[in-house]
């Protein structure tokens, strides 16, 4: 019987080890795996890559862990607005590493690299800052940049349901970046409102089907 | 006639001329974002939103409001009849692939060749870049609107910029609180001028050789009942 249940954000992310890559899923809060967050702050793991749109809110979700010097790395497209305050100290310090991805590009290398792609050619960001030392190529009369593929060793994702297969569905703008983390990682682990029995989801509406997923956990959505 | 720079409000009624029927637009945040207010109300238009929008509709009221459908800038918004929800490579599928007809956007510096420099503030502390680059490299027709001068009084609009690139040559028409300005292969073309204000006076405030042919019209807006 195939059974990704775990019975809390804390079960999920137990076996997460320091040095880990960890593709977080959302944009703004909205499909942000607050509460996986959370259970891997008190985890305890360390020296981890985040990979992300934003930096996370206040003391909130991926902003609690950059505070207290968890983050080695931060990969994403937008680290500074107002709510950004945890990133930017730890930055200014020196003590995180920022590579500033175009926000397409970022979404397109996880799709690459959870498709078994070896990276691809964009006409985003050539001839700027963000392209320097990386391999051109004029394609249809258009420079375009090669970008690697991306992947992570675990994805913490938002969903609303999933069935114990791994199946999922998402609620509106929740879905952003979840459905192509959940293809890129190693071990997907997605926090949802509610896990519904085996064939309660009608096929055509699964999103995010089930060999994507590792472990599914029901939890109320935690906002800041 | 008065001398007069326009509004946040006016740039973005000016801008809103450039939408047609069916039109797929991207509108960035600040004076971009007002644009859809000043759209005649039965004129049908597709709202991208980055995140995975696809027919976004006007701010959510409190009552309304539902934390996971809110647009680039994070606030809360609407979703029209006929709205799509899309994962983000779709999304950007939609941005690059050259599917949206327009997008408006902010920025620090354009210079006379479209050249156009919005993620990156020399000296600031930590940079951004969102989605602007793939907007940049994608969409059919790329227009910027700002004010004409900085803070400090300094062109925006430069002769080659100085600002880290957004992207090169991409943009074809600015929006100005005292000018639309059509970038075109030889440079830039003046098309309208804020109200009481001359040719040579904006010239000496733009970074790169204005072309223009006066009587120039003045700043029309969508909208606006003749006089």
């Amino acid at each position: 019987m195939i059974d990704k249940v775990a019975e809390s954000p804390k079960a999920a992310v137990a076996d997460i080890r320091s040095g880990s890559t960890i593709l977080v899923g959302g944009f703004g809060e909205a499909g942000s795996p607050a509460n996986l967050l959370h259970a891997l702050l008190e985890q305890g793991a360390t020296d981890l890559t985040l990979v992300s749109n934003n930096v996370g809110y206040n003391d909130e979700g991926m902003a609690a862990l950059i505070a207290r010097g968890r983050v080695r790395k931060m990969v994403c497209t937008f680290p500074n607005y107002a709510g950004g305050v945890a990133f930017k100290k730890r930055y200014l310090a020196g003590e995180i590493e920022l590579e500033l991805v175009p926000q397409g590009t970022l979404v397109e290398r996880m799709r690459a690299g959870g498709a078994g792609l070896g990276g691809f050619f964009t006409p985003t960001g050539a001839e700027t800052e963000l392209s320097a030392g990386k391999e051109t190529r004029l394609i249809d009369g258009v420079m375009q940049v090669l970008e690697q593929p991306l992947k992570g060793d675990y994805a913490l994702i938002r969903g609303k349901l999933a069935d114990r297969w791994g199946n999922l569905t998402y609620w509106r703008a929740q879905r952003n970046f979840n459905p192509i983390m959940a293809m890129a990682a190693t071990i997907t682990i997605a926090e949802v409102d509610e896990i519904v029995p085996l064939g309660a989801i009608d096929p055509d509406v699964v999103i995010t089907p089930g060999p994507f997923v590792h472990r599914v956990t029901a939890c109320p959505v935690r906002r800041s | 006639m008065e001398k007069r720079k326009l509004s946040k409000e006016e740039i973005a009624r000016a801008i809103a001329r450039e939408i047609s029927e069916g039109d797929c637009v991207n509108l960035g945040i600040g004076i971009p974002t007002l644009v859809s207010q000043y759209l005649p109300s039965d004129l049908e238009i597709i709202v991208h939103s980055e995140n995975g929008i696809v027919g976004m509709g006007p701010p959510a009221t409190p009552a309304e409001a539902d934390l996971d459908i809110i647009d680039a800038g994070k606030r809360s918004v609407t979703l029209v009849k006929g709205a799509a929800i899309v994962d983000h490579a779709t999304s950007f599928a939609l941005v690059r692939g050259g599917h949206l007809d327009l997008a408006v956007m902010g920025a620090l510096q354009v210079s006379q060749h479209g050249d156009i420099a919005n993620w990156k503030v020399p000296g600031e502390a930590v940079p951004g870049v969102g989605g602007a680059m793939d907007l940049c490299s994608g969409v059919k027709r790329l227009v910027v609107a700002m004010t004409h001068t900085d803070r400090d009084g300094a062109p925006k609009i430069v002769a080659e910029c100085t600002y880290p690139l957004t992207a090169k040559g991409k943009v074809s028409a600015i929006y100005t609180d005292l000018a639309v300005i059509d970038i075109r292969a030889d440079g830039l073309h003046l098309r309208e001028i804020a109200p009481g204000w001359s040719a040579a006076e904006l010239q000496q405030i733009t970074g790169a050789p204005l072309h223009f042919e006066e009587p120039l019209p003045i700043i029309g807006l969508h909208g606006e009942k003749a006089s």
